[in-house]
């Protein structure tokens, strides 16, 4: 066995190096203790994948890229894009990115990346008035939208107000409503109405920006101008005002996000990780200082990733959290769970989904899953059969479940798919064979003990402050192995154990006249050790 | 004075004062220290245990025969085809699952302890099971024993529900610290586990008498199917029944286990399986704390080293006794 001395000292090593660490990148990088505001700046990633023609065309791709913007200065942007010839263009007063080859063939993979500072003074915007496009619309649109427009233009001051009042004419004139929009796309039609009310307006689109988040995809807004050339962006969906809190515009134009001639099934993915940069590189990048020595020492963040990468690790991060978790619940607390970490992986996935939608799926596929198993039980099968019968009754009841609730309308069903099916088939195994051998109070005790375990855990991972330190302190996962280790090696009661024992530790306390033997023997063990 | 503010919960000062082991504390400092993983095998598998019992004289159930792979479960008629009654278990079963226990058997029909007949088929479907996993600690591979049946001792007629009583021995290197009876109810469905209904009866190491019994954690009198009153349980040959325990640990060499116990009319005390992770509820049939008993061992140990088991019984006995003689 390894002394108890080396087992202190590899804690207290680890202790210190990953204290010293998080006080490293505190004060080096003044990466800040608590989620803030302050000196953020975004990297965002735009994953451009097209599969080229086959006969060895030349092939082009335009990409819609981001501008200054209020509130967002773009500071870097770079392109990775292997034997591409890459230009930037102005198009009609809007960035695009172009990429040429000669000859392609297969899947073509284009990387561009840009560096923004979330800077509240910064007020330029490079985005133009649209002209007012003439509407040419076939009866009985036509008709539709003239109706919408004069309703709510007669209720109106400024274009503002007035597509405010088309929102409301949209909800209050329900077949003008439902016949418009079964042609056109919300954010079309009123940029078409505005149109018609001779108001420059145009969709833009956006992206949110959420720490570590991948596969991300373009929201619509909606830009109305006055008569001064100012503008307002409208969310067409929730129907407000403005742009809401860290969405960043990508493409500030009508024109189209890509266009890609000698090649088909252009697809753009977004990855955004956000970072903390010291007052010093933050000063200097809104003053457009450059500055040589911004990047030479070595990072020990994960930032040094590229984005798409990073934002995978920054999720894998976050697993010793709920690790952590369930060893404290176990050992300390002594909850009983089904399957020592299945809690954890149902927190994962309670993250994509968010803890609602989480809970509900969760009870769904377990209940009808046992419901099956209960079935399955009667017919005798082989283990590996069984429960490859139950894996596959998971992937279907997940498949139904989402399917039918994207159909009700309910969208976030869809993410259920996210589920670990694998364990879940096992934790339905497991809590069936428990309900058979000791009843369904035990399942419900068990059951109900994961269930905590994991939402204690999604509340953990889901925490902006836990995020934080996770993502931007590596040192945090030293300290929580050390306290893993430490909690190894705890040989006290369990909290239900002093619940469990009450009744004993009463009745040995009660007085009978007798000496207690705990004393008894110990006196007897002081007698052994002072001959020795 | 009482400080403690949880009313439902104990102190866990005074649960250290008397001694009362946590599931913790026997994880780390006994089964992790005391017990070498290479062993396990040697409990976990009742085939291998009774190899073992049989080469050290140690004495068992009487084994029939065994079944390992699924072609061979037809030859199960050929293998009973002389017994009356016999008892079919998992090789690797925990928590009495998948025993199924014959008390006659007729020409094709065999009859449960309760009186329903089964025909071959049923039992070849139950070995099937018992083969592929049903009953194994984490669904592995298993196989089935047969075994003769235990001609139960007729003193514990009345304090066992449709099943067999047996004797929980806790052997620490060697030397029982504590000992319980396990009584079949109603409740626990004929299985001896305490968490599911049955009853545990604390026995004196010294007299081999009832010390205190309890059911779901809380003190009873009397058997709750049969009414028979607990405190006036004796095991007969008591001494044997200790060395059989304490020879257990020469046996395996697992410095931390339960051993159990039954008792046979005509041969005796026989030894029916090890636990390399006995329960914690030991402490609560008997109304005291395992670490005082365990403390003693160790320093014991540390001054005397080695003896052979009768003495070590005899220590037990001396020091961990409730009643006199």
């Amino acid at each position: 066995m390894i002394s108890r001395g080396v087992y202190y000292l590899v804690i207290a090593i680890l202790l210190i190096t990953g204290i010293s660490l998080m006080c490293y990148q505190h004060i080096t990088y003044s990466v800040p203790w608590l989620p803030g505001k302050k000196n953020v700046a975004w990297d965002i990633e735009a994953k451009i994948t097209f599969q080229a023609n086959k006969e060895n065309l030349p092939v082009k791709v335009s990409f819609a890229i981001p501008t200054q913007q209020p509130g967002y200065k773009v500071v870097n942007e770079t392109s990775a894009s292997p034997d591409y010839g890459l230009i930037y263009k102005d198009v009609n007063g809007q960035q695009r990115a172009e990429w040429s080859k000669r000859l392609a063939s297969g899947n073509q993979t284009l990387y561009y990346r840009v560096e923004v500072l979330a800077d509240e003074a910064f007020n330029n915007t490079l985005m133009t008035v649209p002209e007012v496009s003439e509407i040419l619309e076939p009866e009985p649109y036509y008709t539709a939208m003239v109706q919408i427009k004069d309703a709510a233009y007669s209720r109106s001051v400024d274009p503002f107000s007035l597509t405010h009042e088309i929102f409301q004419e949209l909800n209050n004139q329900d077949q003008n409503a439902k016949l418009l929009l079964n042609k056109y796309k919300k954010a079309d039609l009123i940029v078409k109405i505005l149109n018609l009310a001779k108001i420059p307006a145009q969709q833009v689109t956006a992206i949110k920006l959420e720490d570590g988040r991948r596969n991300q995809k373009l929201l619509t807004y909606i830009a109305v101008f006055n008569e001064n050339n100012e503008y307002h962006i409208f969310d067409p969906t929730s129907e407000t005002i403005g742009l809401g809190k860290d969405v960043f515009i990508w493409n500030n134009n009508n024109s189209s996000t890509i266009d890609v001639t000698g090649g088909e099934n252009a697809n753009v993915n977004f990855s955004i990780v956000r970072n903390f940069i010291s007052d010093q590189k933050a000063f200097d990048l809104k003053h457009n200082v450059t500055n040589s020595q911004g990047k030479e020492y070595f990072d020990l963040s994960v930032n040094t990733l590229p984005i798409e990468e990073r934002a995978v690790f920054k999720s894998v991060l976050l697993i010793p959290i709920g690790v952590l978790i369930v060893v404290f619940l176990r050992i300390i607390v002594g909850l009983k769970t089904s399957g020592t970490f299945m809690p954890v992986l149902i927190a994962m996935s309670f993250l994509q989904t968010n803890l609602s939608v989480g809970l509900i799926g969760f009870l769904a596929i377990v209940g009808i899953g046992l419901i099956i198993r209960s079935w399955l039980s009667h017919l005798n099968l082989l283990l590996v059969a069984r429960i490859s019968t139950v894996i596959i009754a998971v992937i279907g009841i997940i498949g139904i479940l989402s399917f039918l609730t994207y159909k009700i309308g309910i969208s976030d069903g869809i993410k259920i798919t996210f589920f670990p099916m694998i364990i879940l088939s096992w934790t339905i195994e497991r809590m069936s064979i428990l309900w058979e051998e000791e009843g369904p109070r035990e399942v419900m005790k068990q059951g109900s003990g994961s269930l905590l375990v994991a939402v204690l855990a999604y509340l953990a991972m889901n925490n902006t402050i836990i995020q934080h330190v996770t993502f931007n302190f590596l040192g945090l996962q030293l300290i929580i192995l050390a306290a893993v280790l430490l909690m190894g090696n705890y040989t006290g009661y369990r909290l239900s154990e002093l619940k469990r024992f009450k009744p004993l530790a009463e009745q040995i306390n009660s007085p009978t006249g007798q000496k207690l033997e705990a004393d008894r023997l110990k006196q007897e063990i002081k007698e052994l050790k002072k001959d020795l | 004075m009482n400080l403690w503010p949880l009313k439902k919960y104990c102190s866990p000062f005074t649960l250290g004062r008397l001694g009362i082991m946590g599931m913790n504390q026997r994880n780390v400092n006994y089964i992790g220290r005391y017990n070498e993983r290479a062993l396990y095998p040697l409990v976990d598998n009742k085939l291998l245990t009774k190899e073992l019992a049989l080469k050290n004289k140690v004495s068992t159930t009487n084994l029939i025969g065994s079944i390992k792979h699924q072609y061979d479960v037809e030859n199960f008629t050929k293998i009973v085809k002389d017994k009356s009654g016999f008892c079919i278990k998992p090789a690797h079963g925990s928590g009495g699952k998948g025993i199924l226990v014959i008390t006659k058997a007729e020409g094709n029909s065999f009859y449960k302890p309760n009186g329903q007949a089964l025909s071959a088929m049923d039992i070849e479907r139950h070995i099937s099971n018992i083969l592929a996993g049903l009953f194994s600690l984490g669904g592995k591979q298993d196989f089935a024993l047969i075994e003769d049946l235990i001609n139960f001792d007729d003193v514990f007629a009345d304090y066992s529900y449709e099943g067999v009583p047996d004797v929980r021995v806790i052997v620490f290197q060697g030397y029982p610290v504590m000992s319980m009876m396990r009584l079949s109810t109603a409740a626990s469905d004929g299985k001896a586990n305490l968490h599911q209904g049955a009853v545990g009866v604390g026995i004196c190491l010294r007299s081999g008498k009832a010390v205190r019994a309890v059911q779901f954690n809380q003190p009873i009198e009397k058997h709750p199917d049969t009414g028979a009153l607990l405190s006036n349980l004796q095991v007969p040959q008591w001494e044997n029944v200790l060395n059989l325990a304490a020879r257990c640990y020469d046996m395996s060499r697992l410095g931390y286990i339960g051993t159990d116990i039954v008792l046979d009319k005509k041969r005796g005390p026989l030894l029916l399986e090890l636990n390399a992770r006995p329960g914690m509820a030991i402490q609560t049939a008997n109304g005291a704390g395992l670490l005082p008993r365990l403390h003693f061992v160790e320093a014991f140990i540390e001054k005397y080293g080695y003896l052979p088991p009768e003495e070590r019984v005899r220590i037990s006995q001396e020091h961990f006794g409730v009643h006199n003689i």
